[in-house]
């Protein structure tokens, strides 16, 4: 697919391209992130893990994905 | 006195030490430490997945959350909203409800911002959270912690990182003779012989990571600290003697010749 037709999202800082509509467990999968190991925020909202294939990106979202790391 | 096991928010644990996973050189060594400090609940950060380098080991491959409890801490937050946002994420990633709130107010000497941190304390409390504090050690502000729910009250010795020591040891006292909930010390221990100070003024636990991760070995600081913590909470139940100005001959008169 060409990168017009792609829509931008933000994931974790960072601008990336997908194509329209992709599931956001697939950008899970697309990214090999453990999906026991993390939490997911979609535009500042905590995403209930089981939810994450029927939810589709739109343009413009702004995806956190955060796991534990070292700290005291 | 007899020694009870160090009970939070209804759950009984093995080990007084808690210690934090960060500073390490690895992840190795930091399992390794946490090994030899016996300690059965570590302090864990809420970051953002690096998703450039995906092979990046991460901390729950070497440190198993099902045989070690994990306390999500909200470090580097500087207000209530930050600190819930963390640690309603840090539930997300496997549902835990114990958590250590740390709100920082000055970047430099990383003291508490205590305003936020009570009403980040009174929310999260509201929200199912069992709450340990991370505190000044002002026994007023230890009060008004408890009664928004704090399961534990957890005064700074001296500040994170710093290995100074506990610097008011009568504010600790005080703060232990009016509370009944679990008093760890939280930060800026330097020494194994702080955390025995801290257990023999009647903490029920220490909580240390820069004096072990960035120890020379942090695997025997580990140990030390361990030791430490064992020694000191038995000294204080032992019940120590009555200092005294003069000196008192351990060996009697009574047959001298």
């Amino acid at each position: 697919m060409k990168n017009k037709n792609k829509i931008k999202i933000t994931v974790n800082g960072k601008q990336i391209q997908v194509i329209p509509n992709l599931s956001l467990k697939n950008l899970i999968t697309k990214l090999k992130i453990p999906l026991n190991k993390i939490a997911i925020e979609l535009n500042k909202k905590i995403i209930d893990k089981k939810r994450i294939s029927k939810i589709n990106l739109q343009k413009d979202d702004k995806i956190e994905i955060v796991h534990f790391i070292g700290g005291g | 006195m007899v020694e009870r096991k160090l009970k939070i928010a209804n759950k009984n644990f093995k080990s007084r030490l808690i210690v934090g996973t960060g500073k390490y050189k690895s992840f190795r060594e930091c399992a390794n430490a946490i090994k030899a400090s016996g300690a059965d609940i570590v302090t864990v950060a809420v970051r953002r997945v690096n998703i450039s380098d995906k092979n990046k080991a991460r901390l729950m491959d070497y440190i198993n959350p099902k045989k070690i409890t994990y306390l999500p801490n909200t470090a580097g937050c500087f207000n209530a909203e930050d600190a819930i946002r963390t640690l309603r994420l840090a539930r997300e990633i496997g549902g835990w409800k114990l958590v250590k709130l740390e709100v920082l107010g000055d970047k430099k000497n990383l003291f508490p911002e205590m305003i936020e941190t009570l009403r980040s304390t009174e929310l999260l409390t509201k929200e199912g959270f069992k709450v340990m504090v991370y505190c000044n050690d002002d026994p007023l502000m230890a009060k008004r912690l408890e009664n928004a729910g704090a399961v534990a009250i957890m005064p700074l010795a001296a500040p994170i990182g710093s290995g100074l020591g506990i610097q008011n040891r009568v504010n600790i006292k005080i703060i232990r003779s009016q509370t009944k909930l679990p008093l760890i010390i939280d930060a800026g221990i330097g020494q194994a012989s702080d955390a025995s100070i801290a257990m023999e003024l009647g903490c029920d636990g220490v909580l240390i990571n820069t004096a072990i991760a960035k120890a020379k070995n942090p695997i025997q600081m580990a140990e030390a600290m361990k030791l430490a913590v064992l020694s000191g909470r038995k000294s204080f139940l032992s019940g120590r003697i009555n200092p005294n100005l003069f000196g008192s001959a351990s060996t009697t008169n009574k047959g001298i010749i």
